[in-house]
């Protein structure tokens, strides 16, 4: 088993995660609540990795990151490096892909908040960033906490993406699934069996601790 | 009618994409306890009342408070505590966490006393009963110690039983909170149960305002008459009770109807119809005789409306028939005849009715 390997996918997963919470929450109210006539144009764009071919978001976001690219000559002048090829890049590509799995049940927990809870907050004096913490992530803390699961095992199995921005470099880009990859084309059945196995063991367990912590967090609502 | 006095005014106008246009000028005297806002459903009075709350967009507004400007105010800052109609009360948290959402611990304990929900501090709102959800809704409003407080139907989403028990207690509650009420409903008893003011509100418009006994006697016109139903409402006050019959007095004079456990401040409503005009001596037991001088006899197709003067004003609507057949005329002294049973009361806790 390819335990460096593991290692790394586990810790992209939780990087990419927590980014996703950061940038995702925010993005979601905003698509939960906008008015706006264009919004549909954004959330075409939120959708759009889950219809896309990995390699063909991939090979963007390389051509995006490269050197001669803003963003990469930006990260160039800061850091002294490149993107392509190295963790960070493949942080950005992960973010993009899983994007959807958060924003979007994330958003639909938004979208069912009873409106008139916040206006009552308003109301009571309560200003718009405190009722938010308040009222509105408490109660959609389930829809939160599945876009966190959701793309944290997303971005643990993702393999077009990752091969296309972060390449095969041991101990910096390859993960699990590109480790499970090598192993089978170098004959090694026993080692991907191994990390397979792992790695379906690992989301069985996450998805089933998911569920029986959103049974929980819905205890105070009775069942009649 | 706008004074300086004034504690509301409210110029507010909305088109909407339906066509239906809100265009409501109010105006609250200063020393009104409860206001009623009143009108048949889909006239605008919760979009006036969200309005005032700050929560709707107007096309064009201007309200004061008590001399303070709230047109570009935020709804946090107009500290005016809204009562939802199915009381919005934060599922998330316990009784005693939604009344100290917004409060402090002390004012918290006082409301959560007041309201006499602090038996149930520890439960959550979707156990409690629809009046207990109301309770907790009010008593976190006041908790935060507002200005004005705002409830939209405020009874419509109790069963009937649980209705007319609340009529009463609500209007003790808003009365002893000392915080000004402006109160939206469609029900003719829950506004003359309530309010001390009432503004009639038909198609997006005020279309009378005043106190309620006035608005009730005096309907500015038809279509206001259509919509508070004819009703004469004379504010009176219990004066005994005996045999079954309860003996009310109004306006100096004393009218018997069937006791029904009311005490104290009550409305006296008489329907136009059920007041009969005689000019013979009847002396059933059953019935109330008036002394009363015609004032004006108004024909209304099959139906004559006769207004008549007892020392206050009572409406009486007989057929066209017995108005000709009894040669009623302006100035004719007759008496007006009411059946026990057709004197309906509605309790009224505190000042006997509003006057200016």
């Amino acid at each position: 088993m390819d335990w460096q390997a593991i290692f790394l996918s586990l810790k992209l997963a939780a990087a990419t995660t927590a980014i996703l919470l950061a940038l995702g929450v925010p993005l979601a109210w905003w698509l939960a609540t906008s008015t706006r006539r264009w919004k549909f144009v954004l959330e075409a764009v939120v959708a759009l990795p889950l219809v896309l071919p990995p390699t063909v978001l991939g090979f963007y976001v390389l051509l995006a990151l490269g050197p001669r690219s803003p963003i990469g000559a930006l990260y160039l002048r800061l850091t002294g490096g490149t993107l392509p090829f190295s963790f960070a890049g493949l942080l950005i590509g992960s973010v993009l892909y899983s994007l959807p799995f958060t924003v979007q049940p994330v958003a639909a927990s938004f979208a069912a908040l009873d409106r008139r809870l916040i206006e009552a907050s308003w109301c009571l004096g309560v200003s718009r960033a405190a009722t938010f913490r308040r009222v509105v992530l408490p109660l959609a803390r389930p829809g939160i906490a599945t876009g966190a699961i959701l793309s944290f095992a997303h971005t643990l199995g993702e393999f077009g993406v990752v091969l296309m921005v972060g390449g095969n470099i041991p101990g910096i880009t390859r993960t699990a699934s590109i480790s499970i990859y090598d192993q089978v084309q170098a004959l090694d059945y026993a080692s991907a069996g191994a990390t397979s196995l792992f790695l379906l063991l690992f989301s069985f367990l996450v998805l089933v601790l998911t569920y029986s912590l959103q049974r929980r967090a819905w205890a105070p609502w009775p069942t009649n | 009618m706008g004074t300086m006095a004034d504690q509301l005014i409210c110029d507010c106008r909305k088109r909407f994409p339906s066509g239906f246009t809100l265009d409501a000028a109010l105006r609250i005297p200063g020393d009104v306890p409860v206001t009623v806002l009143f009108g048949p459903s889909g006239s605008g009075k919760s979009t006036l009342l969200r309005a005032i709350a700050g929560l709707e967009p107007m096309d064009r507004a201007a309200i004061h408070f008590r001399g303070r400007e709230w047109t570009q105010l935020p709804p946090q800052q107009r500290r005016a505590g809204f009562l939802f109609q199915d009381y919005a009360l934060f599922p998330h948290l316990t009784v005693a966490g939604n009344v100290a959402y917004a409060a402090t611990p002390e004012s918290a304990r006082r409301a959560m006393d007041a309201f006499g929900i602090s038996a149930l501090a520890a439960q959550r709102p979707r156990t409690l009963s629809g009046g207990q959800q109301q309770r907790v809704a009010l008593a976190r409003a006041i908790a935060a110690s507002p200005d004005l407080l705002l409830l939209d139907e405020p009874l419509s989403a109790l069963d009937a039983p649980a209705r007319a028990r609340m009529r009463q207690d609500l209007r003790s509650l808003l009365l002893a909170s000392a915080v000004p009420a402006i109160v939206v409903t469609h029900d003719r008893t829950e506004a003359i149960a309530l309010g001390d003011w009432i503004a009639v509100m038909i198609g997006g418009r005020i279309r009378q305002s005043g106190p309620v006994q006035d608005v009730f006697r005096r309907p500015s016109d038809p279509e206001v008459a259509a919509s508070v139903g004819v009703e004469n409402v004379l504010p009176g006050e219990v004066a005994g009770r005996g045999g079954g019959l309860l003996t009310v007095r109004a306006n100096g004079t004393l009218i018997q109807c069937v006791d029904s456990g009311e005490t104290g401040a009550v409305f006296v409503c008489i329907r136009a119809e059920d007041v009969g005009i005689s000019r013979e001596a009847d002396h059933s037991s059953l019935r109330n005789r008036i002394a009363a001088t015609i004032r004006a006899v108004l024909p209304e197709g099959p139906l004559a409306r006769v207004e008549l003067d007892c020392g206050f004003t009572l409406a009486a609507l007989v057929t066209a028939q017995s108005a000709s057949e009894l040669r009623l005329r302006p100035g004719d002294a007759v008496s007006a005849i009411i059946k026990t049973t057709s004197v309906h009361l509605v309790s009224h806790a505190g000042a006997g009715g509003y006057h200016r």
